[in-house]
């Protein structure tokens, strides 16, 4: 298993990193519930990670790894607070659509 | 075509599909199994990279904590019906185009830059087990580690706060 990135190249996981961040980012632009754009970031954040661990492999190196762990811990924080957010917003206004968000415009 | 590459190109290809299908799908429960999919997979591909502490921690924050409280939310909004209306056309349109044209761009600066592979070769050395892990992560990043507990904390904190609800004084 060690020579597993000499068989598949470090050139494909930036090409599926590189899409699954385009897929998340088209998700936030394309979508109105709420909870599937903070499902989108997900998939941002998760393509990111990907290409970390690759290139932790890619170098020898462990931090890459460990900053995976952190940006782990953000998510799951960032997933939370979001996610009760959302919940306040749907009391207050009865939908979770984000076109209706707009209580700040002049 | 080796079995590594088989493999990995499978796990692409269930990776972006159930990312796709998680964005296309109108009811947001079947969006939530379809993450849950793709989580899965990516933890396929943590394992074929070789981190299995990684890929287990992945599968149980991801997976496991992350997919729950996405799955509460909509139970709790009872949000399970197909009735969100789409953005207007044009949104739609530039949307698409949008991700078309960062996907085209991404891709060929990729391809264009300098092929790196080659340079790759493997010393032998073990990098990724949980033991050389955790001495990286108790001894150069010890102070971002707790700092994590603080962050987490805090995000308790306020989830609490945000989601209680207001009484009336």
């Amino acid at each position: 298993m060690q020579n597993i990135l000499e068989q598949i190249g470090i050139q494909n996981y930036i090409f599926l990193s590189s899409i699954l961040f385009c897929v998340g980012v088209f998700g936030v632009l394309y979508r109105r519930n709420a909870i599937i754009v903070f499902m989108s970031i997900e998939i941002m954040l998760n393509a990111v990670n990907l290409l970390f661990v690759a290139f932790s492999t890619y170098h020898q190196d462990a931090q890459g790894q460990v900053f995976v762990f952190f940006s782990m811990a953000v998510a799951a924080a960032e997933v939370a607070v979001g996610l009760a957010i959302v919940v306040s917003i749907f009391r207050n206004l009865g939908s979770i659509d984000v076109a209706n968000l707009k209580k700040l415009k002049g | 075509m080796s079995t590594v590459l088989i493999l990995f190109f499978v796990l692409s290809a269930v990776t972006l599909g159930s990312a796709f299908l998680t964005i296309y799908s109108r009811n947001p429960i079947h969006s939530a199994i379809y993450l849950v999919i793709c989580f899965f997979s990516i933890a396929g591909h943590y394992l074929l990279l070789n981190a299995q502490f990684l890929a287990i921690v992945h599968i149980i924050v991801y997976s496991g904590a992350i997919m729950i409280l996405f799955l509460f939310t909509v139970m709790l909004m009872n949000l399970n019906k197909e009735d969100e209306v789409h953005k207007p056309r044009m949104a739609r349109f530039v949307a698409v185009s949008l991700f078309a044209l960062l996907c085209i761009i991404l891709i060929a600066v990729f391809m264009n830059s300098k092929p790196i592979a080659d340079m790759y070769d493997s010393s032998g050395e073990d990098y990724q087990s949980i033991k050389v892990l955790g001495n990286v992560l108790l001894n150069e990043y010890m102070v971002p580690f707790e700092f994590a507990s603080v962050l987490l904390l805090v995000a308790m904190i306020g989830t609490v706060l945000l989601s209680k609800k207001e009484t009336t004084k």
